[in-house]
């Protein structure tokens, strides 16, 4: 019996979802499948879009696993829309020109971004924000570009406006309703939304209509809006709504909504039974959702139908928690309190800029709706109470108002959720079906999220699946065990604790009263770094000596071949001719390898062990010091040149930078660490790419934290602004402490950050309103490791005790002969093994 | 050149073992390594204080052809004892020579004793 043939248009999120519940379910032995996408290619993660800016490829956005439709047996058809549907004959035409036969036709087409019809909206460099083709067009828009407008001030226009502020233009948001986020938010919401916004360097403008975009005088555009005013830009993306990609079914005459929409049935069929409409092409209950997790459920809905299941499609919840320009924002149902007789509850702190809201019925028992904007650490617990009808306590005000005035933790406690509450509403995946996963054997949370595909989706729900999980865990008696290695069952942080305040200064001291057995390569470096960072002692003093990794051992990077890198320090980059001519002279004599590094400083490779010690002699002689880049401690601060040089320069970045370095260019941590310094806002120094970046404004300096680049790339968070140089320096103090007292082993501050709780927030309040009272000790500390800085490796050569170490082998004088070079563009490298073959013949000794 | 070495031959069944003097265990560092060279082989040396033992195992690290196994961490690792390779840090068990990673992998080992201050290996051939 041949296979029936089904036709799914549009391969986007919710496209892709289908066909994955298809094939699940065993449907792909019944139909055979033809998908057609009218993209280039195959679905991608578009709620994670914006994350394309930020260096994640279209390969990383990528729904689809390599050959994973090809493995399925499916027809793809890619960059070749759908442009009509015969019912009559069952089949659809493509642009191509082909027609295709269906037995079932399923349309996710989703839908189309709204561009208001004001004259000059087709310019070029009028751009809209929904596929990776615009995403790349904003990009090559951008260069060259040095204002950029969204029109809309949505969800999606700011997460627009953030993209436009990242690529580094002057950003405008222009909304023509008089408040920000109209839909989710109430005036005061959006009033202080706008003022976070704003205070991000982001302009908005509300109640403002575009009437013309013409030719600009300073820029490309001029917009001229009704109330008289012009606004000069670059680029101006669209970001006034979604409509709904309905062509099809206008086309072939299926009912349609009045303001467009594709009207479907609980089962997700379309007027026509043979064809159905899932995601944000189509119209249930005269609602459109524009979100993702609702196009799910309609997928699992149509599939279900399909195979002759029962699953019927009743509405979904629509609330959102997102970061919007690094502000949290939520909202939840009923969020403008429209229900009869709902009073509502509303918390305002223009100080910490939070705002509160939730709206409860008549009775005060139940909660229908809730707005956060500046802090949504509640919007778990609170859509909890909303969707499960959970009670409320008898003042629920308490569940928004900080402990401090009188409300308790919101904590529900993820023991008192129902096992039918919603945990991840991208998948419909509830507290019983976690349950039930940890049942069948899963033991974390990593394993929960592959079986359930819970947090997967838009990943809002994280949190809360970490907490259940968790919670299940230790109610099972599992420990979720954070300890660093079979030695100790602590994790570093604990360890920095213990070493601290029992004030111990050696590993065999910590493991005899803490640990068991005798240690291991995990837990002896790390200990050796919290050693360091308390008491700052050297790291090749005795009792430490055995615990350093190798490059530690011998200050020195060991390379592939056996033989050490050489890097002195060059703060900031900045270098006199004396101190280049020495680097060479010493790279010639040692035949030394050498190379500018991307830290702005030169390495020198190939040393050998034995000549380590010379090499450095000579270095320090000349006035340079240890770079530390053998180290798990501070790296480099690089610097652009500044207000002394550079027409734009507004502060004297080389200065702070040498500044910096010199101050931290000691501490030990639990990672490396890296600075930059720029001197104006072009950001030549990259310094937001740093675990600490400073660049220069006009009153002051901007401080960012937290950047990364590396595997996983990520840009730092702007943490305060216009800050005078000896706040910056306490505050950076304190940040570093504070990160070498919490992180965890290995742990860069890009990580530290994204696993703290409560986030960049939560940091600002530890660090700048001293939240947690620990900002003297945290200065104090930073205060005594900068006073006992030595450079390590000029101690090292005081001591003839420490340079025995030195030498290859301790019964002889001998060099390692398994060392090779060969010449190559006119230094030396270490010889292939295959080279190596060739240069010595295999002569046995002895 | 050769150190002065001082050679004992002893018989072992029909092997040819003997027991050859590399340094003063004085010398050797608590909790770490040196390298060593005997009869221009490399080996190196581990000195675990708290027991007051020492290990000898091959110096060459087979994955990445260097000579730096003397320069690894030790330690244990459940009930055996290991060295850490510095390089791209496979551990071998220190008494058999065993990889722990890669079963095909296994680094030379020699016996030690100390006699006087004295640390021989027991060399069978190169
Ligand atoms: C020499 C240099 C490459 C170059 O030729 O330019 C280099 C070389 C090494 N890098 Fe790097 N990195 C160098 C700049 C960078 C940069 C660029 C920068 O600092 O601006 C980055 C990305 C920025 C960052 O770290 O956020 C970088 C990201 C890494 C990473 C990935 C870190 C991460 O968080 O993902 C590693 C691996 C690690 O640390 O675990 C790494 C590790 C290494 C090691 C230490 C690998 C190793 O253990 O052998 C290399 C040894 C260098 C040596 O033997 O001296 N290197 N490395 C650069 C030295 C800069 C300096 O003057 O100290
Ligand atoms: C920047 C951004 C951020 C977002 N953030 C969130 C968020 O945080 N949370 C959330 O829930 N939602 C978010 N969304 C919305 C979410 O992406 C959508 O709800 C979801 O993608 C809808 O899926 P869909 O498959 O219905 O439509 P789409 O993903 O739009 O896919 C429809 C596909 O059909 C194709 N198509 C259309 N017509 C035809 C035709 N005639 N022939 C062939 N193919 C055709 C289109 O080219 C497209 O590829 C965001 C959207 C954007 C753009
Ligand atoms: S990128 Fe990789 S190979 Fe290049 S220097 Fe950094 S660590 Fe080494
Ligand atoms: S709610 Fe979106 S991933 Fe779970």
């Amino acid at each position: 019996m041949s296979k029936a043939k089904l036709i799914v248009v549009g391969n986007g999120m919710v496209g892709h979802q289908y066909l994955q519940t298809l094939a699940d379910q065993g449907g792909l032995d019944h139909y055979e499948v033809t998908v057609i996408s009218g993209e280039p290619r195959v679905a991608y993660d578009r709620v994670h879009l914006s994350e394309f800016f930020t260096g994640r490829s279209a390969a990383e956005l990528s729904m689809v696993a390599p050959d994973q439709y090809e493995n399925w047996g499916l027809n793809v058809v890619l960059a070749d829309p759908v442009t009509a549907i015969d019912r009559g004959s069952k089949s659809v035409a493509l642009r191509s020109s082909a027609e295709l036969r269906y037995d079932a036709l399923v349309l996710a087409t989703g839908s189309y971004p709204f561009v208001p019809p004001v004259p000059g909206h087709d310019r070029e460099h009028c751009l809209v924000y929904r596929t990776i083709e615009d995403l790349e067009a904003i990009m090559a828009s951008a260069q060259g570009a040095k204002t950029g407008v969204v029109v809309g001030g949505g969800l999606l226009g700011l997460e627009a406006a953030k993209a436009l502020r990242d690529l580094g233009l002057e950003t405008h948001v222009v909304e023509f309703a008089p408040r920000l986020m109209a839909v989710q938010l109430d005036d005061a919401g959006g009033a202080l939304l706008r003022s976070k916004i704003e205070s991000l360097g982001v302009r908005v403008h509300t109640c403002k209509n575009t009437q013309v975009i013409e030719d600009g005088e300073q820029s490309r555009h001029r917009m001229v809006f009704t109330d008289g005013e012009v606004l000069e830009t670059d680029l101006i993306l669209f970001s006034a709504g979604i409509r709904p990609q309905d062509a099809l079914a206008r086309q072939s005459s299926l009912e349609l909504g009045e303001r467009g929409g594709i009207a479907i049935n609980n089962q997700c069929q379309t007027s026509d039974p043979a064809i159905y409409a899932i995601g944000e092409c189509a119209l249930w209950n005269r609602q459109i959702f524009g979100l993702v997790a609702p196009g799910y459920q309609m997928a699992k809905v149509a599939v279900s139908h399909l195979l002759g299941g029962e699953d019927s499609f009743t509405g979904a919840d629509m609330s959102t928690k997102l970061k919007l320009l690094g502000v949290d924002v939520a909202s939840i149902g009923d969020a403008h309190g429209r229900s009869a007789g709902s009073r509502s509850y509303v918390y305002l702190n223009e100080r910490t800029e939070v705002y509160k809201k939730i709206v409860v019925d008549a009775e005060g028992k139940h909660l229908l709706g809730a707005i956060l904007v500046g802090d949504a650490e509640d919007y778990g617990t609170l859509l909890q109470y909303a969707l499960n009808g959970i009670e409320l306590p008898k003042n629920p005000e308490g569940l928004i108002l900080p402990v401090s005035e009188g409300g308790k933790p919101a904590g529900l406690g993820v023991a008192a959720l129902p096992a039918t509450a919603a945990i991840c509403s991208c998948h419909g995946v509830c507290k019983g079906d976690i349950v039930a996963a940890l049942d069948a054997g899963c033991v974390d949370v990593g394993g929960v999220k592959a079986a359930t595909k819970a947090a997967t989706g838009c990943g809002g729900c994280s949190a809360l699946l970490t907490q259940v999980v968790n919670h299940e865990l230790a109610s099972r008696g599992v420990e979720v065990s954070k300890d660093i290695c079979e030695h100790f069952p602590y994790s570093r942080q604990e360890l920095f604790t213990l070493v601290r305040y029992d004030q111990i200064k050696t590993f065999n001291e910590l493991i005899s009263r803490h640990g068991k057995g005798h240690g291991c390569d995990i837990c002896k470096p790390a200990v050796a770094s919290i050693l360091a960072s308390c008491w700052n002692e050297h790291v090749l003093k005795k009792p430490h000596r055995g615990l350093q990794d190798t490059n530690d051992r011998f200050l020195a990077n060991m390379q592939k071949n056996g033989t050490y890198s050489v890097v002195p320090r060059i703060p900031g980059g900045e270098i006199t001719p004396e101190k280049l001519i020495v680097i060479g002279q010493v790279a010639k004599k040692y035949e030394l390898y050498t190379k500018i590094t991307g830290g702005q400083r030169i390495d020198l490779f190939g040393a050998r062990l034995e000549d380590l010690p010379a090499i450095w002699g000579e270095l320090i002689d000349a006035g340079f010091e240890t770079g530390q880049a053998y180290g798990k401690s501070v790296r480099t601060v690089k610097s652009c040149v500044g207000s002394t040089w550079c027409r734009y320069g507004v502060q004297d970045s080389v200065k702070l930078a040498l500044d910096i370095e010199n101050r931290y260019k000691g501490l030990r941590s639990p990672h490396k660490l890296k600075f930059a310094v720029s001197g104006c806002t072009r950001e030549c120094a990259e310094a937001q790419s740093k675990d600490i970046g400073v660049i220069a404004t006009e009153h002051g300096w901007n401080l960012y934290v937290c950047g990364n680049g590396g595997m996983k790339p990520r840009h730092a968070d702007l943490f305060a602004t216009d800050l005078d140089t000896e706040t910056l320096i306490r505050y950076i103090d304190r940040i570093l402490m504070f990160y070498v007292k919490t992180a965890d082993r290995l742990q860069r501050t890009s990580v530290w950050l994204d696993n703290m709780e409560g986030g960049l927030e939560y940091l600002q309040q530890v660090i700048i309103e001293d939240s947690l009272g620990l900002g003297a000790e945290l200065e104090s500390h930073m205060a005594s490791v900068v006073d006992t800085f030595e450079c390590e490796w000029k101690a090292t050569l005081n001591d003839p005790e420490k340079l025995k170490r030195f030498r290859p082998f301790i019964n002889s004088a001998e060099k390692d002969s398994g060392i090779v070079m060969v010449e190559e563009r006119g230094q030396l490298r270490p010889a292939t093994q295959a080279e190596k073959g060739e240069l010595i013949p295999l002569a046995k000794v002895g | 050149m050769q150190p002065s070495l001082l050679r004992i031959v002893i018989s072992e069944g029909e092997m040819m073992t003997e027991w050859v003097k590399v340094c003063r265990k004085s010398e050797l560092p608590d909790d770490s390594g040196v390298g060593a060279l005997v009869h221009g082989h490399q080996i190196a040396l581990f000195y675990q204080a708290e027991l007051d033992r020492v290990f000898a195992i091959d110096n060459h690290d087979p994955v990445m052809d260097a000579n730096v196994i003397c320069h690894g961490i030790i330690g244990d690792l459940k009930g055996q004892w290991v060295v850490a390779s510095p390089l791209l840090k496979q551990h071998y068990n220190l008494e058999t020579g065993q990889c722990l990673e890669k079963s095909e992998l296994r680094l030379r080992v020699w016996p030690v004793r100390v006699c006087q201050d004295q640390i021989e290996v027991q060399w069978a051939g190169a």
